[in-house]
């Protein structure tokens, strides 16, 4: 039961396949949606270290660490979007998203 | 033989983690479930050497970010039933493109594998250095990526204060601070000097 690069990185595409699929099967609710971006980036973040432990190189960890930053700042932003969009409307139906165009 | 059964088990329960999160019918769940998802793939980052990221993973994402979540999908009350309309429709098309996906990034990563940079590592090279993860990877963040850094912390700033803007509001009905004009007051405005005759006394009606 060798653990190799390839067995990280088939996880890494199985969780990245999954967060599409989510984003394809819940495209009325925003919060899955948002979930499975951010399982998208943990799918990238997989890639990142499994390349980075295999090829002994910390930078793709520096890497890791910066999705994850960007990660969290894109969950806090659509997170208020999301609170503010349904005070106006009362719904977060994201076809009735259109709304917002000025 | 240990390394093995662990990392199946923790690629297991990310992997059952993930679909759950999309295929669960209470958002509050697929929460819980996102939670599960991302305990494990700390795991997985363990048992791969990034012991730092791995917590980093654990307090970020779980303390924070699913706890957000968790906070939105408790405070909004939405009618998640009406939400799921059109998911037996999109099923079909989802599970092509998914497959699709898949496969290729399958086929890609055993390429990649096989003929890439890494086709001669066999395992992590971890073991070998007598740095801790930590150290490793101080020693790179602070030095050769430290304007990337510097820009990371721009991000979360500007989203902090991004997040802030759009979610605060301010009720007509309730009074607020203003610390400018209580800072921008002065003697002038503030006390006035009324005439008064020495010995006469000073009844109210005066001062008015």
């Amino acid at each position: 039961m060798e653990v190799t690069l390839q067995h990280y990185l088939a996880v890494g595409a199985i969780l990245f396949t999954i967060g599409v699929f989510g984003i394809f099967v819940n495209r009325k609710n925003v919060i899955i949606i948002l979930m499975s971006i951010e399982m998208i980036l943990l799918a990238v973040n997989i890639n990142f270290v499994a390349f980075s432990a295999y090829l002994n190189d910390v930078s793709g960890q520096i890497m890791a660490m910066f999705v994850l930053t960007v990660a969290a700042a894109e969950a806090a932003v659509g997170l208020a979007i999301l609170v503010t969009f349904f005070r106006n409307r009362g719904d977060i139906a994201v076809d009735d998203a259109s709304v917002m165009k000025g | 033989m240990l390394t093995g059964i662990a990392f199946y088990l923790l690629a297991a329960v990310a992997v059952v983690g993930g679909l759950m999160v999309v295929t669960a019918k209470n958002p509050v769940h697929s929460v819980l479930w996102l939670i599960l998802t991302f305990f494990s793939s700390a795991g997985l980052f363990v048992l791969l050497g990034a012991e730092f990221l791995a917590m980093l993973l654990v307090v970020v994402y779980v303390g924070a970010v699913a706890v957000l979540f968790l906070f939105v999908v408790m405070m909004l009350d939405v009618d998640f039933v009406r939400l799921r309309e059109g998911y037996a429709r999109y099923l079909p098309l989802a599970a092509i493109v998914a497959g699709i996906l898949l496969a290729e990034m399958i086929m890609i990563s055993l390429v990649v594998v096989q003929g890439g940079a890494a086709a001669n590592a066999v395992t992590p090279a971890v073991a070998t250095t007598d740095m801790t993860n930590v150290e490793a990877i101080g020693r790179v963040l602070y030095t050769d990526y430290v304007y990337i850094f510097q820009a990371a912390g721009i991000v979360l700033l500007i989203a902090m204060i991004g997040a802030i803007v759009l979610t605060l509001r301010h009720k007509p009905n309730v009074k607020r601070q203003k610390a400018h004009d209580q800072v921008n007051r002065d003697r002038k405005t503030a006390v006035e000097v009324k005439g008064a005759t020495t010995g006469a006394g000073v009844s109210a009606e005066d001062l008015i």
